[in-house]
């Protein structure tokens, strides 16, 4: 089995758009942005993948760590294609992320409980089976 | 690049007749590994509850003071989990499809009794 | 000065097998922008790492999607197995790429059959869908279930192909790939479908890579990436080689797919002449610690297993991000500035399958 090599870079809410912009100018494309709810923090993994010269698939990870408390600032200036990642995160997780460029505020994924993910466990409504 | 390709087509499956099975006049295709249901023998079975607690769609409920297992068919995804945690291999998929149901009733089965020895009464001094 | 309407498209929509709603702006019979919404058959999946232990969340993880369940199954099992170091034996490896190339094959006459059906071309729909009952046939007859395989685990394969088996499925390869090829020729040939794909949904080579795009949209705009060149699983040993076409429009993702059909015939045939013999299980001890991305291709593209252990027996975090999900932006994109009669055709080029999309 091969294990692929993966980069992670650990950013903050100030370095995110700086750091992003790098890997933009490095040609990468945008891969996924994911989050995952580990205690009471939430973690941000942005993916990219480029073409460098020790291999055609190097897979650079960045890691963002947020209590939740101050509104994240959105890529999708950058890389547009990050739209639907953000719309995602913020339906489901209750996340704030401010600036995106194509926002459907909180209509992307309707649950009928909201932000499903952000609680660590969800209690079925009275009277449903 | 070929001509009347949709032709030969339509010409072999006049010939040969329709490709889809008459069922329930023909019955349904099964294979020996095809998951049907799953069935059980109870006599062997010894309320570990294994089962139970690694199933993934929660169908499957044991009570070891009454022996009796019972396995809600509507949730039973028919993944064969069970059958590899049981220890003593009384779980088994077999290839039948099972009739449909209009209302949720499980199958339950019971254990035999189980057999009592009894002690030799030890001879007074 | 032409009036603009709002047009909806699905998610209810005779050409597409899934729900997925856009909201198309016309003006008279252009399409000015469209705007996608999801959330149609949003199951939530994710969460249930909470409750299932990671040896039983495969069953969970295969039934994520119908039409490519089985590749889900080994992306989270490759996912499990770089985090805890397992190595999995040669034979399985063998056999879970045997697998998936088959599961390819069903997903690639599936599309072809609905693609087909877009154009109205119902006959040909027909048609692929029959000759891609004999490779669910052969699944069924390997593995015990027609779209949901249920043979892949954490360390290895439930089930073994015996040698006859393997002989025979060899046999039947051949009559496939004659009725295959016999299908595509009809693909690239027929008049009325060149003209209804070639020069529709143009995507540029830049354009793709820019917004993420990948799977048969990247490759057919001319960019050579498949993640099966990572070389996970038998295809370090096997000889492949990825399929790519320049003009970036629907015909030559059509032709890419098509193309790749017999690819998989090939590496299937391959995988059968060196399949070494052995075990196929490891035996699994301990708890998963740590992060890793787990990718594997799909037949839509790259699809991305994150999996999170914490030292207990239950998952942080498994997110799937599927390539469904990737090539969204980029059919937004196409979508602007095509003829109204032209939206099924481009939406099925993408190969939606908003199932796992959205889980």
């Amino acid at each position: 089995m091969r294990k692929e090599e993966q980069e992670t870079i650990e950013v903050t809410l100030q370095t995110l758009a700086s750091e992003v912009q790098k890997q933009k100018d490095l040609g990468s494309r945008l891969v996924q942005i994911c989050c995952a709810r580990i205690g009471d923090d939430f973690e941000l993994h942005y993916s990219f993948e480029r073409e460098a010269t020790d291999s055609p698939f190097k897979f650079t990870d960045l890691k963002l760590v947020t209590d939740g408390g101050s509104p994240i600032g959105s890529v999708t200036g950058i890389f547009f294609a990050a739209f639907g990642y953000e719309n995602e995160i913020a339906d489901l997780y209750g996340l704030k992320i401010e600036g995106n460029l194509l926002d459907f505020k909180g209509t992307f994924i309707t649950t009928s409980v909201p932000y499903p993910f952000g609680k660590p466990a969800v209690t079925k409504k009275e009277g449903t089976s | 690049m070929g001509v009347f390709t949709i032709t030969k087509m339509i010409v072999k499956s006049l010939i040969k007749g329709p490709d889809t099975r008459r069922y329930p006049a023909v019955p349904a295709k099964k294979t020996p590994l095809t998951r049907g249901h799953l069935v059980i023998e109870i006599e062997k079975c010894i309320y570990c509850g294994l089962c139970s607690m690694h199933c993934p769609a929660d169908a499957i409920v044991v009570t070891k003071a009454e022996r009796t297992w019972h396995i809600d068919r509507f949730k039973c995804i028919v993944c064969g989990g069970c059958v590899e945690y049981c220890p003593k291999d009384c779980l088994h998929l077999v290839p039948e499809y099972l009739a449909p149901q209009e209302k949720q009733q499980g199958d339950t089965y019971t254990g035999p009794e189980p057999v009592v020895v009894q002690e030799p009464v030890p001879a007074s001094e | 000065m032409s009036r603009q309407v709002v047009v909806p498209f699905g998610p209810q929509h005779p050409v597409l097998p899934e729900p997925v709603h856009l909201d198309l702006v016309l003006e008279d019979e252009r399409v000015v922008e469209a705007i996608p919404r999801i959330g149609y058959v949003h199951r939530g999946l994710e969460k249930l790492v909470e409750k299932r232990d990671y040896k039983d969340y495969i069953f969970i993880a295969e039934r994520i999607c119908g039409i490519c369940s089985f590749i889900h199954s080994v992306g989270y099992s490759q996912g499990i197995e770089a985090l805890m170091e397992i190595e999995v034996p040669a034979r399985a490896e063998y056999l879970r790429t045997i697998w998936s190339e088959y599961s390819r094959l069903h997903s690639h006459l599936l599309w072809l059959g609905c693609f087909a059906d877009s154009m109205g071309f119902e006959n040909l729909f027909m048609q692929s869908w029959r000759i891609r009952e004999s490779v669910l046939d052969v699944l069924e007859e390997t593995t015990g279930g027609r779209v949901i395989q249920g043979s892949c685990k954490v360390g290895g394969v439930r089930k073994d192909i015996a040698a006859p088996q393997l002989e025979q499925m060899k046999e039947g390869l051949k009559t496939l790939q004659s009725e295959v090829d016999d299908l595509v020729a009809v693909f690239s040939d027929e008049p009325t479908i060149k003209s209804r794909t070639i020069g529709v949904g143009v995507l540029s080579k830049d354009e793709a890579w820019e917004l993420g795009a990948v799977g048969p949209m990247l490759r057919g705009s001319g960019v050579r990436k498949d993640m099966r060149m990572l070389g996970y699983g038998a295809y370090e040993h096997l000889d492949f080689k990825p399929v790519a076409h320049d003009a970036g429009d629907c015909y030559s993702r059509c032709l890419v797919r098509a193309e790749e059909m017999s690819v998989s015939i090939d590496l299937i045939r391959q995988a059968i002449d060196s399949i070494p013999e052995g075990e196929i299980e490891v035996k699994v001890k301990g708890n998963p610690d740590g992060e890793y991305f787990s990718r594997v291709e799909q037949p839509r593209g790259e699809v991305l297993h994150f999996v999170k252990g914490g030292g207990k027996k239950n998952l942080l975090r498994h997110r799937v991000r599927t390539p469904t999900m990737a090539n969204i932006p980029a059919l937004v994109k196409t979508l602007a500035g095509c003829q109204m009669a032209d939206v099924p055709v481009i939406v099925l080029s993408i190969d939606p399958c908003i199932g796992c999309m959205e889980r």
